[in-house]
């Protein structure tokens, strides 16, 4: 550990080095600043040519100073700089009403609902897959192995034509999404809630025994409390993979609502800035939802007593 | 299963096929006695359903699965009688329902049956699963060809498969591009790069604290969003989709590879510093290996992840071939067949690639308490 307090750059008393917040966050903070640094020098580089050829075409002298300065307000960068997304993404989210078609609210909003609709229901198909594999050995047998296999196929390769056949169903709009969305999430909840239900060690399934439980209450008792740190662990990861869907499935129906219609709009005409915020913006919805799952997982726990 | 249900299961199902014999197939043709080719195949599966209901234990397996061969095969004979397909009636459904009861009957008592030892017991293991997805494959082919469902909404899986093997060499450039050169290269630069930088993140601590909840935060994110910015930055052809599959795959390997060279334990780290090891040595001797499974595990992760990630670039941007590209033009046309034949051709090429990393995981970490049985 004397390497690490040696690595820290920091000057200061040894007092503060050793203070917990820094030793925590100092880490972090210079890995993000160290990231924007090399952001800034990306996007001098990287848009450094363009800009050059816009003030040759207009053949006005310049110099390197107006180049730089013009790499960082250029309007269709190849890389636009991190002040510049952040500009625009809080205009289009502070800038206009929640329920203009130029809000990034309003998208999100749209995106968030599938993925929300979506979410759940993959987790309760999750959830109940599992349980039936749990209490059936010869389904855990058969199909096990087949729900791996439906993770080898590329779900969001179907997206196209499930929409298709879902629209020629005369199913349009949200359910189409939040089904590719519960599609794609089921799985890391099958396999986490199959661990969970099995996690009761058998000490504790006998007691029950000598209990002469039924296997409801087994599952309500002991099996059910036993299986819920595995199923916050299993939301987490499945919360981010059905927004992934819900943005997936919004770009081959060329929607015109949501994150994922303001990716591929912004990547048909050009406009780099708009699809970086729309890129912040979901990651904004992710780690909110992650937190959101969080929050929940730690009342929940206080509730059954966990701390 | 007991032999009780196990022996009404065997009789409903004989049942079944009797009274296709006096139901009608369809509309417009006779009923089954009149079909020259069919009814010896039907009398066949009826003689030995009989026969299982007669033993209704263990050895009823085999006559019961071998009635459902048969009445799968009568189904499927009928089906090619144009009378039948799409206008199937009540006599058709009850064949293929003495089919679908006896398969599953066979497949309850082959997983119910007691564990025996060694080579018997892989081949019950992988013949369950496989009976399985004959029949949901031969459920939803006689489905679709007995609703006369349109080819739009659902083809069959024969005609999927009739498909795949006439455009053969389509599929197989888009393999080329999507998978060998998009997937493959991608992959290799991402999980390398994730393992480099975690063994960098490993040896100076100060780094590693600041680059995991980095890595957590960013492997959380949709990064597949980052598809159109890679196009327009590295162009239309397959350097977009290394690209996108690179990010997609760096950081659940940064992340895994940090907690695996975490994982080696205080008596083995203070072994080899009384061995007086050097850091690369404690590195390929000690650290390494015990990172191996928690490797592997991203290395499996980033097998699915990075097939999703390359073909999702493709729905951005691409020369006229690719898995991505093929699905969505062909989406558009209608032609649904080819569709089935491209997602096929995934679902192959990611089971093969699975399949690939856990092989090359057995060999590896023969040595891990999960296969030392």
């Amino acid at each position: 550990m004397t390497s690490s307090s040696l690595a820290l750059p920091l000057r200061g008393s040894r007092a503060l080095r050793d203070h917990p917040l820094v030793e925590r966050y100092a880490p972090v903070l210079t890995m993000v600043l160290a990231l924007v640094a090399i952001w800034y020098v990306a996007a001098v580089a990287m848009n450094w040519s363009l800009v050059r050829d816009g003030f040759e075409r207009e053949e006005t002298p310049y110099t390197a100073a107006d180049v730089l300065a013009g790499t960082m307000e250029a309007e269709r960068p190849l890389l636009p700089a991190p002040h510049q997304i952040a500009y625009t993404f809080f205009d289009s989210v502070f800038g206009y009403p929640p329920l203009a078609p130029r809000s990034l609210v309003y998208h999100s909003l749209v995106t968030l609902s599938a993925t929300l609709l979506g979410f759940l229901l993959g987790a309760l198909f999750g959830s109940v897959l599992a349980l039936l594999i749990v209490h059936s050995r010869v389904l855990e047998r058969s199909l096990l192995p087949w729900i791996i296999c439906s993770q080898m196929v590329p779900v969001l390769a179907l997206a196209p034509i499930f929409i298709v056949v879902l629209g020629a169903l005369g199913l349009h709009g949200l359910l189409p999404k939040a089904i590719i969305s519960a599609y794609l999430c089921f799985f890391p909840i099958t396999i986490g809630m199959v661990k969970g239900f099995t996690s009761p060690d058998p000490l504790q399934l006998e007691l029950m025994r000598t209990w002469s439980a039924t296997p409801r209450q087994v599952l309500w008792k002991l099996r059910w409390p036993a299986s819920v740190p595995y199923l916050f662990a299993s939301l987490k990861v499945a919360v981010t993979i059905s927004l992934i869907g819900a943005i997936v499935a919004e770009l081959p129906t060329g929607a015109e609502a949501g994150i994922g219609a303001r990716l591929l709009s912004g990547s048909y005409y050009g406009q780099t800035i708009q699809l970086w915020s729309a890129l912040v913006a979901a990651a904004v919805l992710s780690s909110g939802l992650i937190a959101l799952i969080g929050l929940i997982e730690r009342s929940v726990g206080r509730r059954m007593g966990a701390h | 299963m007991d032999q009780r249900k196990l022996r009404l299961g065997f009789v409903a199902a004989t049942t079944a096929l009797a009274l296709a014999l006096v139901l009608p197939l369809a509309p417009q043709t006779l009923p089954l006695p009149a079909h020259p080719m069919v009814w010896p195949v039907v009398g066949a599966a009826g003689a030995f359903f009989i026969l299982a209901a007669l033993l209704s234990d263990q050895r009823a397996t085999i006559p019961g699965l071998a009635a459902a061969a048969l009445a799968a095969a009568a189904s499927l004979i009928l089906l090619d009688d144009p009378a039948v397909a799409g206008s199937a009636r009540a006599g058709f459904w009850m064949i293929v329902i003495a089919c679908w009861l006896s398969a599953a009957l066979g497949v309850i008592n082959l997983a119910g049956t007691c564990r025996v030892r060694g080579k018997r017991q892989r081949t019950i293991d992988l013949l369950v699963p496989l009976l399985f997805g004959l029949t949901v494959f031969h459920l939803w082919e006689v489905a679709v060809r007995g609703f006369g469902v349109p080819p739009v909404l659902l083809p069959a899986p024969s005609s999927a498969a009739t498909k795949f093997v006439y455009s053969l060499p389509i599929l197989g450039t888009d393999f080329v591009q999507t998978f060998v050169r998009g997937v493959l290269t991608g992959y290799a630069i991402g999980c390398g790069a994730g393992l480099l930088v975690a063994i960098l993140a490993h040896r100076y601590a100060f780094l590693g604290r600041g680059l995991l909840p980095l890595g957590n935060f960013f492997s959380a994110l949709p990064l597949v969003g980052v598809a159109p910015i890679m196009v327009m930055w590295f162009g239309f052809d397959w350097p977009s989709k290394a690209a996108v599959v690179v990010l997609v795959t760096f950081f659940p390997m940064l992340v895994n590879a940090i907690a695996g060279l975490n994982a080696a334990g205080h008596i083995e780290r203070d072994l080899m510093r009384s061995y007086g090891a050097t850091h690369s040595q404690a590195l390929t001797k000690l650290y390494l290996p015990a990172a191996l499974p928690f490797i592997f595990n991203a290395l499996k992760i980033n097998a699915t992840l990075a097939l999703i990630g390359a073909i999702v670039a493709e729905f951005f941007g691409t020369p006229t071939q690719g898995i991505g590209f093929r699905i969505s033009t062909e989406a558009g046309r209608m032609a649904i067949d080819m569709v089935w034949a491209e997602i096929a051709l995934a679902a192959l090429a990611g089971m093969a690639f699975y399949g690939f990393v856990t092989l090359a995981e057995r060999a590896t970490t023969f040595w891990h308490p999960s296969y030392r049985t």
